[in-house]
């Protein structure tokens, strides 16, 4: 032991207190850039993605997607908002589409509504979570504004923007002429029926004001039943998005004809948005996206490369580990 | 009226009847006692008091400190006000474009509902949107975290045992706990040297008597026996000699009451002296007026002390006139420094002997005091004593006077011998000093003590190099006119040889610094950027601080080392004060920003603390600002596909929790980073060129940071959108798309930043991704709040798992590539010694790396001192290149306008040493 140690106990002493903390000698793994490391990170990667990539591209493949964009056939040439905006017009149009593969169900009904900015601070924001949730709230309706109160100063039902502009095409489809049925129900989130959107709120005062926005609701359902309301309350993040529209629980063959028939309601036409009707089967990746799969083989491939070219690099150019003769103060002598 | 200058006190008193003599007497400094004085071995003293509290001399001279910033601190806060522009320009573009777009596009869109007819002051609403959205660009959290770490790289300090000194029981303490990182990046250190550089114990060591040359075998002159057999057998030069070490001095023996003899001394020497002729059995046993009574050999010996010529500054040397009352022969006894007795010889006598001494003894860095002894005739001293009266007691130039008569006395001398006092270093401090100069500090030591030990002691701790390899310029003169020349002789020389492999110094005193401080700052300036070395002696507390201001003003971090009361003003005024808590009481150390017990400390305190303190900061500052860019690029990226109307893309309770807690504790485990281990540090003081010149932190590497944060986000942004698009595309789960994907990015990426793994950084990266999740989860357990099931959802979908590991991979591969790159073909210094710390086994590398820099240490100044001065703009050179010279920064290259018209005369580097 040291000797002053054994002193150091008798007068008081102040040594700070030993720990591998306080001495900063916590043991520590160093890990270094090798090229022995690099190198097979990036070959790690590059044989990880590559499978993830060919996986997910040939999941989204396997998807047989159907697409229709109806909005620009289903008005005439000329004063396409006049015509949309007139009440009285009748807008039915008919759309037959072709099935290129069988589409095993479900197959997922979307409309697809393009250049429509559902994420504009503006309009985002104008809602009331409290009165969609909660009979007692209907005066909440402060961030609604400028669809708040109706003309008479009562609370709309649903307050807010959103609510107001809800999506009012419908589609009618048969299969070879033959009616199927576009199931409704379970469209929204079960938690959003539950939690959101109250069992005893009912729509009052909707749609009431001079300009109408969109659909008007049944006022004798509740929120939580209006599942095309909670399925548009979702709002979107990119100003292109699909929202469910239903379900086809029926295998429909390749070569079917699919006749669909649409109440071309809904107004784009002001802001040259688009309107597209999509029929989607689904798959464990979602709905068709050949993105992950490409930009995974695309990453893979580009990290097998470097990886090999690191490798190249190395043998054309090795470098001995640590040379201190490499070190600046060092190398200024040699030069 | 109260000066500071304490080598003043200008004042007259008359005292009123009744006391008879009421002339008006002159006051002088000899007749003051400062504040803060003790007197010692005075029973008492009766006078007034004059000046008090804050109009002492101490208090005149004690300058109020100002508040520290580091040059850390100062770079972050420029960051921030580049941010903070960048800022308001995002704000201005974006807000402008959400304007235009709104009255072309927004009209257009119907669901929106603008009115037409808004007030004017709508045109503001989407510019403040973005100025909330970018208000995060600049990182709140980035103040907490600093002051957090900040405080525990003061604690590692305090906690450290390395500087714990056994000795005086005293731990290093950080009393200032903000600046540690200017510590790494010091440039020039203001070293005091007694009691810091040496221990203040002064130690008789060595003597020449005669011819004889005494404790030169076993180093220590009270051991030598051939010295005790001299003795023994009473030869008569060593018992002369040891007289006058007993007798010719002011020291005051004290009984005490044990029976042992205590001396008081004023001077350490003369205690040292008195102290060893008492081991070799003459002892002074005490002093009762002017008689002196020795005990030699069992005999008592009584002396009667006639005379003593004073010591001064100019006569270099004092005497004591003695009368032997045994023999009633009246003797002269001198001592001083070699120059001043040796002349003083008889005629006849070789000096040569004792010039070889003294030669001897200084290079070992001994204080050397030469010995003399004259008997006198009775007539003669008679003659001389009255004069002596005479000028004692004239008013007009009494010191002259008295110094010419003095002269008259001192003369013929016997030369008894010389002796040699040692001014202990204290352990480690020419290794200290040589470790932080080679790591490119620059030294400087500033001491009140006379030039000749000052030089002594410099050489002794390694600060100068002798002749061959070291040369040492001298600045003095008595007149504004000498000192101008010498100044600019000095100078020349500097220029000259610095492209020579020698190391300059320059010595000035503080006489001719007074005079250069007020007229020839700016030449003296351009010495000092030129000078890695310099010697300053006899210079006072406020000059000392004056130079600590010159080099700051030169844009140097300085920092300064003492240990007494009046290093305190110095210390103040450095960017670093450190104190050494020593034999001079604590006064210093309590003004200290750090306070250690030893010198050697130093290197410890500069190399590790400091080093990892800089490191660690540049690190944390900068990722402090990555991350909270990275969220900001990513909203505003979000902004352009929300119709620019600022849309928060992440709610409010992400966006607080992310600067809060997903992000800022990883990095906090910086503080246990090391890019190299403390002996590699150790061994290559080298490294610390990158600290010192800023490498790590500067616009440079900001940039780096910046571009990264905005790839990143870019990354982050395409992923998410396109894997996410189309009827994925819900608000609230692709905002957590993102979050996650930051979250996971940002762990990579202090990953990949940090040197070193404890298990406390393991466990707060990755344990951070775990609670991210955790609260996450949490969040969406909460029916009422916006993020209900987002979460659960998200886990279940293999698509989100998917998205993120192609954010990481796509995130991270380039720059651990580029990372890669550099770190193999275009290494840092630190990268080379972190693998070869690696590659060899921590033994090999402590051998092999320490003989490889050993051997080109002589080539290795060469290098260092050829590059002049460089351009000011290599601080900001990126990391790539690693010219250690970067430290060194030019200063105006002044064309030095006072000395241009004696350009033209010819100088001879011999002139150098002419004076």
């Amino acid at each position: 032991m040291d000797p002053f140690e054994v002193e150091g106990d008798s007068r008081k002493s102040n040594k700070p207190k030993y720990s591998k903390f306080t001495q900063q000698e916590l043991p520590a793994c160093k890990p270094l850039l090798t090229p022995g490391i690099v190198v097979s990170a990036f070959s790690l990667i590059g044989i990880l993605f590559v499978p993830i990539g060919l996986a997910s591209l040939s999941a989204s493949q396997e998807i047989v997607e159907l697409i229709d964009r109806y909005d620009t056939s289903c008005v005439p040439m000329t004063d396409k908002v006049g015509f949309i905006q007139n009440s009285k017009t009748d807008k039915t149009c008919t759309r037959t589409l072709t099935v290129p593969k069988q589409m095993k169900s479900p197959i997922y009904v979307y409309y697809q509504i393009g250049d429509f900015y559902q994420n504009h601070r503006r309009y985002v924001k104008s809602r009331s979570d409290k009165q969609l949730r909660y009979k007692e709230a209907a005066g909440l309706t402060k961030n609604c504004e400028p669809e708040g109160n109706s003309a008479d100063g009562a609370p709309i039902i649903p307050c807010g923007l959103i609510a107001w502009s809800l999506f009012n095409d419908t589609y009618t489809i048969s299969v070879n002429k033959k009616a199927i049925e576009v199931n409704k129900k379970g469209i929204a989130w079960q938690s959003d029926k539950n939690n959101k959107f109250g069992s005893d709120v009912y729509p009052s005062n909707f749609q009431k004001g001079n300009i109408i926005g969109g659909a008007k609701l049944n006022e004798s359902i509740p929120l939580s039943e209006q599942e095309d309301l909670i399925v548009w309350m979702r709002t979107a993040a990119l100003p292109t998005f699909r929202k469910l529209y239903g379900r086809i629980e029926a295998d429909i063959m390749a070569n079917d004809q699919l006749t669909v028939v649409i109440q071309n309601n809904y107004n784009t036409y002001s802001f040259g948005g688009s309107k597209v009707l999509v029929l989607s089967t689904t798959s464990w990746i979602g709905g068709k996206n050949n993105f992950i799969g490409v930009a995974y083989l695309t990453i893979g491939g580009l990290c097998l490369f470097l990886a090999v070219g690191f490798i190249v690099l190395y043998m054309f150019k090795p470098r001995a580990l640590g040379d201190p003769s490499y070190l600046s103060w060092n190398r200024d002598i040699l030069d | 009226m109260p000066d500071k200058d304490i080598r003043r006190f200008d004042a007259n008193i008359r005292l009123f009847p009744p006391f008879i003599d009421n002339d008006i007497c002159p006051l002088t400094i000899n007749n003051t006692l400062l504040q803060s004085c003790y007197l010692r071995n005075t029973e008492w003293a009766c006078g007034v008091a004059v000046y008090t509290g804050n109009e002492t001399k101490l208090g005149m001279s004690s300058g109020v400190p100002e508040p520290k910033l580091t040059a850390m601190d100062a770079m972050i806060d420029k960051l921030t006000g580049a941010i903070f522009l960048f800022q308001l320009t995002v704000v201005v573009v974006l807000g402008s474009a959400g304007n235009v777009w709104k009255d072309t596009e927004a009209h257009k869109q119907w669901y929106v509902k603008y009115d037409y007819d808004e007030p004017w002051y709508q045109i503001l609403v989407i510019p403040l949107r973005f100025e909330l959205l970018c208000s995060i660009m600049i990182p709140i959290s980035i103040k907490v975290s600093l002051d957090f770490v900040k405080s525990l790289y003061a604690k590692f300090i305090d906690w450290d045992e390395e500087m714990y000194d056994l000795e005086n029981n005293t731990p290093a303490h950080a009393a200032n706990t903000a600046i540690s990182e200017d510590l790494g990046q010091v440039e020039y250190i203001l070293t005091d040297k007694t009691g810091t550089l040496t221990e203040n114990k002064m130690i008789f060591r060595k003597c020449c008597v005669g011819d004889t040359f005494y404790g030169n075998e076993c180093g220590d002159a009270l051991r030598d026996v051939e010295l005790l057999n001299a003795i023994a057998n009473g030869s008569p030069h060593v018992i002369k000699f040891l007289t006058v070490m007993t007798l010719c001095n002011t020291v005051i023996p004290i009984k005490s009451p044990s029976g042992s003899i205590l001396y008081k001394a004023q001077s350490q020497d003369e205690d040292a002296l008195v102290n060893a002729a008492a081991n070799l059995h003459m002892v002074l046993v005490s002093k009762n007026g002017n008689n002196a009574e020795i005990h030699f050999n069992r005999r008592m010996i009584q002396y009667e002390i006639l005379d003593i010529l004073e010591f001064t500054s100019d006569r270099k040397r004092m005497s004591v006139v003695v009368l032997d009352c045994q023999s009633g022969k009246i003797i002269l006894l001198s001592k001083g420094a070699d120059e001043a007795i040796l002349p003083c010889a008889y005629s006849g006598r070789q000096t040569k002997t004792f010039l070889d001494a003294v030669d001897k003894y200084a290079q070992l860095g001994l204080r050397t005091l030469c010995f003399g002894w004259r008997e006198l005739e009775s007539e003669e001293y008679t003659e001389w004593s009255r004069s002596f009266k005479e000028a004692n007691s004239a008013l007009n130039d009494r010191e002259w006077k008295v110094a010419e008569v003095c002269e008259k006395l001192e003369h013929s001398l016997e030369i008894l011998g010389v002796s040699a006092i040692e001014d202990r270093l204290q352990g480690g401090v020419p290794e200290t000093i040589e470790i932080l100069r080679q790591s490119g500090i620059n030294f400087w030591m500033l001491t009140g003590d006379k030039q000749s030990t000052a030089i002594q002691i410099a050489l002794l701790c390694n600060l100068i190099s002798s002749e061959p390899k070291g040369q040492l310029l001298y600045i003095n003169g008595r007149t504004e006119d000498e000192v101008a020349r010498s100044l600019e002789r000095v100078l020349r020389t500097m220029r000259i040889t610095s492209s020579e492999p020698k190391e300059l110094a320059f010595v000035v005193d503080g006489w001719a610094l007074e005079i250069i401080l007020t007229h020839y700052t700016e030449a003296f300036t351009e010495l000092a950027v030129l000078s890695k070395t310099a010697l300053c002696c006899r210079v006072t507390p406020s000059q000392k601080a004056q130079l600590v201001k010159l080099l700051k003003s030169c844009d140097y971090r300085t920092l300064a080392i003492g240990d007494g009361g009046n290093d305190v003003r110095m210390i103040q005024q450095a960017d670093i004060g450190v104190g050494i808590s020593g034999r001079e009481g604590l006064q210093a150390a309590r003004a200290a920003d750090y306070s250690i017990g030893k010198f050697r400390f130093l290197k410890r305190l500069i190399l590790v603390h400091g080093r990892y303190s800089y490191n660690r900061t540049a690190f944390l500052s900068q990722y402090s600002f990555y991350k909270s860019l990275l969220i900001c690029f990513i909203q505003i990226l979000f902004s352009f596909l929300s119709g620019i109307a600022g849309t928060s893309l992440f709610n409010s309770v992400s966006l607080m929790a992310y600067n809060v807690f997903y992000t800022s504790i990883p990095v906090l485990t910086t503080i246990l980073d090391k890019d190299l281990s403390e002996k590699t540090v150790m061994q290559n003081p080298e490294i610390l060129l990158y600290c010192q010149a800023g490498r790590l932190l500067n616009p440079s590497t900001f940039a780096g940071w910046f571009g990264r944060s905005l790839y990143h986000a870019i990354v982050i942004f395409l992923i998410t959108i396109h894997a996410y698009a189309n009827e994925k595309s819900e608000m609230e789960e692709l905002s957590m798309v993102a979050l996650s994907g930051s979250i996971w990015l940002q762990a990579f990426v202090v990953t990949l930043e940090m040197n070193s793994f404890t298990f406390v950084q393991l466990l707060a990266i990755w344990g951070n991704c775990i609670a991210f999740y955790v609260i996450n989860f949490f969040i969406s357990s909460i029916p009422s709040s916006g993020m209900y099931t987002i979460m659960f959802r998200l886990c279940r979908q293999p698509s989100y798992w998917i998205s993120l590991v192609l954010i990481s991979g796509v995130g991270m591969g380039p720059v651990l590539a580029l990372k890669y790159f550099r770190y193999t073909y275009r290494p840092s210094a630190i990268n080379i010694l972190q693998k070869a710390e690696r590659s060899r086994g921590p033994m090999y590398t402590l051998v092999n790396l320490e003989s490889q820099l050993r051997s080109d240490k002589g080539n290795m100044m060469v290098p260092i001192s050829t590059t002049p001065v460089k351009n000011k703009s290599s601080v900001y050179e990126p990391l790539l290149s690693d010219s250690p010279m970067a430290s060194r920064r030019p200063l105006a290259s002044s064309s030095f306008d006072i000395f241009q018209p004696t350009h033209s005369r010819t100088s001879h580097p011999r002139n150098i040493k002419a004076n």
